[in-house]
């Protein structure tokens, strides 16, 4: 966590102006999309000034100010994040615009919270959340769940994450401003992560039997020798980590053995 | 060969929400290829060949500007093909999945030349997003949502019309019976996804342990039915 290397520029922030509620509503929904031109040059970039113009068009002299087109100009250049804890950035910056923070301040904040938000984001979501949802939803499938149950129980689990941590973030930008970062070390990004991977671990040796089980339909030799031959290969894969990307292999070895059954 | 227009518009809907909208992961395979496959008719059979690649995919994960397979459109594609075959042979599953590998890995190619054609789009327009106009920024995001949404389904299109007739052609002379046929795909998926969550989860303090405790629990669960 390197949020603390922004907090020494953050001064209490300034008393935050009133926002309508679907103006709330507009920046949230344009968060859904925040990706939308997601590119090698600005990455995140044209996506942060997408969605904080609603928020924007409160600056003195709204869409046709000179202040309003200076921060849309500024906030649509490059930026990077993970798509979720973006929200924090969007709320933070809002503030920060509306407050009539110098640009040279926004500017600098506005670097220092790219790594932090990117690398904790991929850690609790990519790397935690949603497998641990795949997971517990690939137990309810070995458990003998229907599909709807099964892709009911993924939805509902992942995008309760999802929608908090959005909500969440945008909620604690908008409150501390530039100074989200002590905000930042809440346990939940600080051990969330740890936790999450423990969860998705425990999931994970559930979940893999048992769904390798129904899936293949058969008896329990065979489906002894399949999961012995499951861990051979993943020891193999653990060992080439880097070198060989699990689904091409997948790809080339069901190819080759479809191949052999078509051919035979 | 079924209508293709509905499965197009769902691989549309689906792809358009790997990266851009909303990100909800209804494109995780687990749910993409059982709508699919609810689409062409067994939900059962989408769900099969989605739990095999959501065991795949587990050990992709999407980091920013990494190239990853684009599992929702690509998912669309095998579950429906497996579904339309089900009830006819032995390697349904088996030809969905590898429809579906197929795809996600051309689907992976496409989405880094949509990001190239973004970039192209934000350069053209920089000297009006320098100057701060809201129309050029609204005009580019709206540009790309709408090139992810044409992207996701022409490759749906594309690869299902394509890979259809392959996989009934493959399932006409497919010689496996339906054990072995499923072992391989089974143990592939099993072994990469073992091997996904040791790389991703063995850092955290104690992970190895709940893991083995997991598959302690999963394997006494199995062996008591």
């Amino acid at each position: 966590m390197t949020a603390p290397a922004f907090s020494a520029a953050a001064p209490a922030p300034a008393p935050a102006p009133s926002l309508p509620v679907w103006v709330w509503v507009k920046v949230f929904t344009r968060l859904l999309a925040i990706q939308g031109s997601w590119n090698y040059e600005t990455l995140l970039g044209n996506g942060i000034g997408f969605c904080i113009e609603p928020a924007l068009r409160y600056l003195p002299g709204g869409v046709h100010s000179p202040a309003f087109k200076q921060a849309m100009a500024r906030e649509s250049a490059y930026f990077n994040a993970h798509p979720y804890l973006a929200s924090v950035a969007v709320g933070a910056l809002a503030r920060a615009e509306l407050s009539g923070v110098p640009a040279e301040r926004i500017e600098r904040f506005r670097t220092a919270l790219c790594g932090p938000l990117g690398s904790v984001g991929d850690r609790l979501v990519w790397a935690g959340w949603l497998p641990f949802a795949s997971l517990v939803a690939l137990a309810a499938f070995g458990l003998g769940a229907r599909p709807l149950l099964v892709i009911g129980i993924f939805l509902l689990l992942y995008n309760a994450g999802h929608f908090a941590l959005r909500i969440w973030g945008l909620r604690v930008g908008w409150t501390h401003g530039l100074a989200v970062a002590p905000a930042l070390g809440t346990p939940l990004l600080r051990r969330g992560p740890a936790h999450v991977a423990r969860a998705a671990a425990a999931a994970a040796g559930v979940a893999l039997p048992l769904a390798a089980a129904r899936v293949l339909d058969g008896g329990h030799t065979l489906l002894t020798l399949v999961l012995a031959g499951a861990v051979l290969i993943s020891i193999l894969l653990v060992r080439v980590h880097g070198r060989i990307e699990g689904y091409k292999l997948a790809l080339i070895l069901i190819g080759l053995f479809a191949l052999l059954s078509v051919v035979r | 060969m079924i209508d293709l227009l509905p499965l197009m518009v769902l691989g549309a809907v689906v792809g358009l929400d790997v990266v851009c909208f909303p990100q909800m992961m209804y494109s995780r395979p687990l749910v993409a290829a059982t709508l699919a496959g609810a689409f062409v008719g067994d939900a059962t059979h989408g769900l099969y060949v989605g739990v095999v690649l959501e065991l795949i995919a587990i050990a992709t994960l999407p980091f920013g500007a990494s190239r990853y397979p684009e599992w929702g459109s690509a998912a669309v594609v095998g579950g429906a093909i497996a579904a339309t075959l089900h009830s006819q042979h032995a390697g349904t599953v088996t030809l969905g999945v590898l429809a579906a590998l197929a795809t996600a890995w051309v689907g992976g190619w496409t989405l880094v030349k949509l990001r190239q054609w973004n970039a192209f789009l934000a350069r053209r327009r920089r000297p009006a997003l320098d100057a701060g106009s809201r129309g050029a920024v609204i005009g580019i995001q709206l540009a790309g949502l709408t090139g992810d949404l044409v992207r996701a389904a022409l490759l749906t299109a594309v690869a299902y019309a394509v890979l259809f007739p392959v996989a009934v052609r493959a399932a006409d002379t497919w010689s496996f019976s339906g054990p072995p046929s499923r072992s391989v795909v089974v143990m592939l998926s099993t072994a990469v996804a073992t091997s996904a969550a040791w790389v991703i989860f063995h850092s955290a303090r104690g992970a190895r342990w709940y893991f083995a405790g997991g598959a302690i629990v999963g394997l006494l669960l199995l062996f008591a039915r």
